[in-house]
């Protein structure tokens, strides 16, 4: 093992030959002439977030801060959804009455399976693709909690919206998160004639609530 | 041994393309799923103004990366490991898969699931798991189609697109048992997430590949687009990465030039529904368990080639195979290789000693449209006529080969005979042209052209065109 290690290292290093020593600065001499900085205001993108994410099939709906409850149940109600998985550091004041909310704390994969599905947070959402990007925090939960379940509904933060892939980027690197996922819509395929087949092994409904 | 799946027995390009291209049906599929994917890469892209700029930042980071590639190697493996990872070292496709069969069986490992990678076709890992008494169950919907048909891929991103729905009906029905399957996509689909997630859910090993492995947090990250992968990175107790060692990227901020090529050029989406970063083992969350195993096979002799080192910048999008006339008559399987298309063409005849697959650097017309649409903006074809003339040099060539390219040399060799040469050439196709494409080349290139529809060289070259606009009156029509 330490010999494969050893012999790949060395051919690696004869096979490069001479080359400049201050790796560092090489890096920062790379060129980056791409667009990094987005031009919208906040409502733009807003706007164009809703867009995307309806682009990719996903739903969504809007409400003011003090509404955000209401807005959940009427979410819930139209899909028929009664048990729900709340990950821990969910909101308390922004579940509403009348459905069954189960904590999320280390379920076994066969409970995560028979619940209706799953409402979190999230972390950061990009404009320009329609991402919402989870890092696993209180309030986003486990990975496994929004993967298995069939129904997942977000709740974005207008003040989370970047508009460009770098800043959203940037935003996550900056946590040093260990875990991150990012969700464009329902889990898809098109690998039988290239036709777009909505809801495969994720959950197959994404929802948003764009909280502003 | 270094191994690229069954490339080294297969025979050669002409021979292969001759039985695709006699494949009716087979055609008319690739045809159709090229045209798809062109027509969404190409709106995809367009949509972005810095396109180009992004290729340009991601060729000098993959250019910076491999001329410090031991160091970036050095720097995963330590951050990897300080997160609770181990991290393993593979010389050749044998190393690998005796590595990862060996966790296998330090766990008792009856069965495992896996995301798509190429890389373990590359390594035939299934071969050497089922020659331990290990099942693999591959849960992409497109690997699925290609496991349960003993079939081979076609495509690095749709690897059945040589398969119609009729076709994927008769396999499902078949395996699966369900008579009463339906031939839509949905209804597919549908078969395969139920006969897949039982399996999510009960099997305790998982195994993937990775686009990315980022040095400075020693993260790795998988994109992909149904959710397989989450499934098989998440549930799992235990989780097996294997990794080429030209995946590195310095730093996770680099993530934001290449999250956007990829999806806009592999599938044109703005973004793939998934990509998961993980970081070594998480408590409560995850496999508590994690092995990264680094994989040369070849990569290190295509590093020592500084011609053609750019070959290793690959992020696997297939775009250059949607967009090569030669691909898209022949598909995949013609190639011999699980690499197929313009990067199948540079990347199987240099991992693997170059007499194995020595036909593979001629099958191309040379067109360039590989480059063009390429997000990390590869030369291939740069690439592939240094690579013919390895060969020439070594004396491997095939001889008809031998004689074209000698042609060539001398054509290129001088600007003047060059364009003559063009003229000629020009001249000499007509009674051969059909709609501006040859069918049928004359002569001892008949064979040649027989698997390549080659573009006709234009009435008018760029030069000629150039030279008359220069001469030609600057005035606008009509004026005195």
């Amino acid at each position: 093992m330490i010999a494969a290690r050893t012999q790949i290292l060395d051919a690696i290093r004869r096979g490069l030959g001479a080359r400049a020593v201050d790796r560092e600065k090489e890096y920062r001499a790379v060129t980056r002439e791409y667009v990094q900085d987005g031009l919208l205001d906040r409502d733009q993108r807003v706007e164009l977030f809703v867009q995307r994410i309806q682009h990719y099939d996903g739903g969504v709906h809007r409400c003011g801060r003090g509404a955000v409850a209401e807005t959940i149940a009427g979410a819930l109600s139209a899909r028929v959804k009664r048990k729900l998985l709340v990950p821990e550091g969910f909101p308390a004041e922004w579940l509403p009455p009348g459905f069954e909310f189960v904590a999320e704390t280390n379920l076994s994969y066969s409970a995560l399976d028979g619940s209706d599905g799953v409402i979190t947070t999230c972390t950061v959402a990009i404009a320009t693709t329609g991402t919402i990007i989870l890092c696993h925090g209180p309030g986003e939960g486990r990975r496994a909690a929004t993967l298995i379940p069939d129904y997942h509904l977000c709740l974005v933060d207008a003040q989370s919206i970047v508009e460009t892939v770098p800043e959203g980027v940037r935003r996550i690197a900056a946590l040093k998160p260990r875990l991150v996922t990012t969700i464009s819509g329902p889990s898809a395929t098109a690998d039988i004639e290239m036709t777009r087949i909505k809801g495969v092994h994720g959950p197959r409904t994404l929802e948003v609530v764009v909280v502003s | 041994m270094i191994r690229v799946g069954a490339a080294a027995e297969a025979p050669p390009f002409d021979q292969l393309a001759r039985v695709a291209l006699s494949n009716e049906q087979t055609r008319r599929n690739v045809r159709h799923a090229t045209d798809v994917i062109r027509a969404k890469r190409d709106a995809a892209v367009a949509e972005l103004p810095d396109w180009e700029r992004l290729r340009d930042a991601a060729h000098a980071i993959k250019e910076h990366v491999v001329s410090h590639l031991d160091e970036y190697l050095e720097q995963f493996e330590e951050r990897c490991a300080a997160a609770g990872g181990v991290v393993h070292w593979a010389r050749d496709a044998d190393d690998a898969n005796q590595i990862i069969v060996d966790i296998i069986r330090s766990h008792d490992g009856r069965e495992v699931i896996k995301v798509k990678t190429m890389t373990s076709d590359e390594t035939r890992l299934n071969v050497a798991l089922e020659a331990a008494g290990i099942a693999p169950y591959e849960t992409d919907l497109a690997d699925l189609i290609i496991q349960l048909g003993d079939d081979r891929p076609s495509h690095i991103v749709v690897p059945a697109l040589h398969r119609n729905r009729m076709e994927v009906r008769a396999l499902f029905a078949e395996k699966m048992q369900l008579p009463g399957l339906g031939s839509e996509p949905g209804d597919l689909t549908a078969a395969a997430r139920d006969f897949l997630r039982e399996k999510f859910l009960r099997v305790p090993i998982g195994f993937s590949g990775a686009n990315f492995a980022v040095a400075e947090t020693g993260s790795v990250c998988v994109v992909e687009s149904e959710g397989n992968g989450r499934m098989c990175l998440t549930l799992p107790r235990v989780l097996i990465t294997l990794v080429g060692i030209e995946k590195v990227i310095p730093t996770f901020a680099d993530l934001e030039v290449f999250l956007q090529l990829l999806p806009r050029s592999a599938t044109g989406e703005r973004m793939n529904p998934y990509n998961s970063i993980w970081t070594g083992v998480s408590a409560l969350d995850g496999p508590g368990e994690f092995h990264v195993v680094l994989l040369d096979n070849g990569r290190t002799r295509v590093i020592a080639d500084a011609d053609a080192r750019d070959t290793l910048d690959c992020i696997r999008c297939g775009a250059c195979l949607n967009a090569c006339p030669v691909y898209r008559q022949t598909g995949g399987h013609a190639y011999g290789s699980i690499y197929s298309g313009p990067i199948g063409a540079i990347l199987t005849p240099q991992l693997q000693a170059m007499e194995h697959s020595r036909s593979l650097p001629y099958a191309s017309s040379l067109c360039g449209a590989c480059y063009e649409v390429c997000p990390v903006k590869i030369d291939i074809p740069a690439i592939l006529v240094h690579l013919r003339n390895r060969l020439v040099e070594s004396g491997n060539a095939p001889v008809g080969e031998r004689v074209a390219m000698k042609a060539a040399a001398f054509a290129f060799g001088s600007a003047t005979r060059f364009e003559a040469g063009q003229k000629l050439a020009r001249i000499a196709q007509r009674p051969f042209e059909e709609d501006g494409w040859l069918p049928r080349l004359p002569g001892p290139l008949a064979g040649w052209s027989l698997s390549r529809d080659l573009p006709a060289v234009p009435a008018e070259s760029f030069r000629d065109w150039w030279a008359r606009r220069e001469t030609a009156p600057t005035k606008p029509e009509g004026s005195p």
